[in-house]
């Protein structure tokens, strides 16, 4: 059986590991975050939600996933 | 009486009070104290969705966005760079242009850093944005940030959770006085009658936040804001009496015995 190969990503500042050539849309999925209520960012990089099934995570990425709280 | 609105960025609120919603014991009392200040807008932060405790409540399923206008802050950035990155992935979220502009420069009085809200400024005001900026209370600083392209003027009445009030009410009409834009009175408000002093000095509106959330009864004191920022607002747009040394009988002296 073939091994499935492990990249190491960070989300929101913690570190995962992910099998590779996933997507970002299957790893914002497996997280279950509420697509329509947050933005997210690759690597600093404000990322269109309509493309997140296109993008496939490489080792060391960075995501940020972020939504509103309450402030002042 | 004719229904007098705010106006910000070509768009009209209801009301006057803005509150924030932070520093409240959990999002039931946020959301019910929002409700009885009778706001048409909130202020809301952006920080990381919490990935390991994924049952946290979210502000959206309590502050419905659609009933209320949602104004995304930049509260917590203390420089240009953090602050655009925040109001972008804001817009990315829903498409939220209408933002309020918030660069701190001192982590313990909170004072804004104002070359780097100009700079901001600027730059959002370019993209599309438009920027309602909180600033300190000079009348330089404002216009130039009028001049930046900003959708409202936002002077702190004093540092930002303080309960002090408005110590600079000379600098504030003068603000006043220079601009049409909107001018709201942002951070430092204790209690409601700063409001009723805010709206009397000409402002068109305020922003709280802690001096309700942090009230003993926060139910009780964002009704009394409410009705501040109405009285003060009414009281503004009647016309006060002239101030004068001596007084003035309310009953006619003809006639008495």
């Amino acid at each position: 059986m073939k091994k499935i190969k492990k990249i190491k990503i960070k989300v929101n500042g913690k570190l995962k590991t992910v099998k590779e050539d996933i997507k970002l849309m299957n790893l914002v999925k497996t997280l279950k975050i509420p697509i329509k209520k947050v933005a997210i960012e690759l690597n600093q990089e404000i990322i269109n939600k309509i493309k997140l099934n296109k993008i496939v995570l490489k080792n060391g990425d960075k995501i940020e996933i972020v939504h509103f709280i309450g402030g002042g | 009486m004719k229904v007098d609105k705010l106006i910000v960025a070509n768009k009209k609120f209801n009301s006057r009070l803005i509150v924030g919603t932070g520093k409240y014991r959990n999002m039931t009392e946020c959301a019910k104290a929002i409700k009885l200040s009778g706001a048409s807008i909130v202020t809301v932060a952006v920080r990381r969705v919490n990935i390991v405790n994924k049952k946290k409540p979210l502000l959206m399923d309590y502050i419905d966005p659609k009933k209320i206008t949602y104004l995304p802050n930049t509260a917590g950035c203390f420089n240009s760079d953090e602050a655009l990155r925040t109001l972008r992935l804001a817009r990315e979220i829903g498409g939220w242009k209408l933002v309020k502009l918030e660069v701190l420069g001192d982590k313990k009085n909170l004072f804004p850093e104002m070359i780097e809200t100009l700079k901001s400024t600027e730059i959002l005001t370019k993209e599309g944005f438009s920027v309602m900026v909180y600033c300190n209370d000079d009348p330089l600083m404002a216009k130039r940030l009028e001049n930046a392209g900003a959708s409202a003027i936002m002077p702190l009445a004093a540092p930002i959770g303080s309960g002090l009030g408005i110590l600079n009410k000379v600098n504030i009409k003068i603000i006043r006085s220079q601009t049409k834009l909107p001018l709201i009175i942002d951070a430092g408000l204790g209690q409601a009658s700063d409001a009723a002093v805010a709206m009397e000095l000409g402002c068109d509106g305020v922003l709280v936040n802690t001096a309700i959330a942090k009230a003993k009864k926060p139910f009780d004191m964002a009704v009394a804001f409410k009705n501040a920022v109405i009285a003060g607002r009414l009281s503004f747009i009647s016309g006060r009496i002239n101030k004068t040394l001596m007084g003035s009988p309310s009953s006619p002296i003809k006639g008495t015995i």
